[in-house]
């Protein structure tokens, strides 16, 4: 029998994943439109989604920290268990990394970051210019890593539906029995 | 020698002399500062002008006296981003090619006690005047005299940000200005 993750790891991930895949076109998208209100409130709401991810990760990681994750078929072998590992690893890293790159980026170009308009994050650095730059490069290496990463998720999560035709995907899907 | 010489002359004299003697009229734009404060996506932004220059002449003793006139270099914006720098000084926003000074010329200021006062003025931004009133306070130690104070004006009474930038929920209407003047006293005139 098939075990499954539980519906509030499910939903966690599906969310994450739309949120992820809204964020970055955003982000590309809006970096080089002229200054116009439009892109000021673009800049928001990427800003946003990005506090929402990062918090919705400290949630993913705490349920994985009191959950142990329906193992993998053993018909795996091993490199690629590991290799699973790592990927997810790299995953929840850098699902913390970008946001807080991008917050400290934000900080250093002068910009706060007010969640919603509302709840204002602090600024943890002085402006400068310089550093502002430097981290923009790093909020950049580090988005282009984790989409690259996420690439490598989707297709190995393609590869074993398809090719393999085993669980690995459909322990995750939003529909099916919970049992 | 003030001292002196009131024990000398009648009262009247004396006060007129020592009074003429504390005039505040050298200002120090080196010394002084221009910020203001607004809000853009409701994240509050700071930015200031780095070139100003002011006439003044302030006399705490002879209010009806006190004059002030200062212009300010609209191209020595900062708005707190290179980019916004660059947009700023465009025909939507203040026009700066056509319109290079942002001026105030005071029409009176009035004592509220203390060393605070209210000074009243006329405002133009971009070919347009408008009536404002400032709280300002007055600290002086020697010759040395620091006027601080705060005012908000509504950037689209000067037509600053036209167009799409008309937009008050992407860069607010309301703008703080916030100024801080120090000026000297000059040596009195016989």
């Amino acid at each position: 029998m098939m075990q499954r993750y539980t519906l509030t790891a499910i939903s966690l991930h599906w969310l994450m994943a739309l949120l992820l895949f809204g964020i970055f076109p955003l982000g590309i998208y809006m970096h080089d439109l002229p200054l116009s209100p439009a892109k000021l409130q673009l800049y928001s709401y990427h800003k946003w989604i990005g506090v929402t991810i990062f918090l919705l990760v400290l949630v993913r990681l705490l349920w994985r920290a009191t959950h142990t994750p329906p193992p993998l078929p053993d018909t795996i072998p091993r490199w690629q268990q590991f290799a699973s590992q790592a990927v997810h690893t790299g995953l929840y890293g850098l699902m913390l990394a970008v946001p807080v790159s991008g917050w400290l980026m934000s900080s250093a170009k002068g910009f706060k970051t007010v969640w919603f308009g509302i709840v204002p994050l602090p600024d943890v650095l002085a402006k400068d210019k310089a550093l502002g730059e430097w981290l923009g490069e790093v909020h950049e290496v580090l988005s282009f890593t984790l989409a690259l990463l996420i690439a490598l998720h989707v297709a190995a999560a393609l590869k074993h539906h398809f090719l393999e035709r085993d669980d690995v995907l459909r322990r995750m899907l939003p529909w099916g029995d919970f049992k | 020698m003030n001292g002196l010489r009131c024990l000398l002359f009648s009262g009247l004299l004396c006060a007129a002399t020592s009074v003429a003697a504390v005039e505040f009229n050298q200002v120090r734009p080196s010394e002084s500062r221009l910020d203001f404060a607004y809000e853009q996506m409701s994240v509050p932004m700071d930015g200031r002008f780095s070139k100003f220059k002011a006439q003044l002449a302030f006399d705490p003793a002879r209010l009806a006296k006190a004059s002030a006139r200062i212009e300010v270099d609209v191209a020595s914006i900062d708005t707190g981003s290179t980019e916004a720098d660059a947009e700023v000084v465009g025909k939507a926003w203040f026009d700066a090619k056509r319109f290079p000074m942002v001026s105030f010329v005071s029409s009176g200021i009035r004592a509220l006690g203390g060393n605070r006062y209210e000074a009243s003025g006329k405002l133009s931004i971009k070919g347009k005047t408008r009536d404002v009133v400032t709280p300002v306070t007055f600290q002086s130690s020697g010759s040395k005299g620091i006027f601080e104070g705060a005012f908000a004006i509504r950037r689209l009474d000067y037509g600053i940000g036209e167009g799409a930038w008309a937009d008050v929920s992407a860069v607010a209407d309301e703008v703080k200005i916030k100024f801080r003047i120090v000026v000297y006293a000059a040596p009195a005139k016989k």
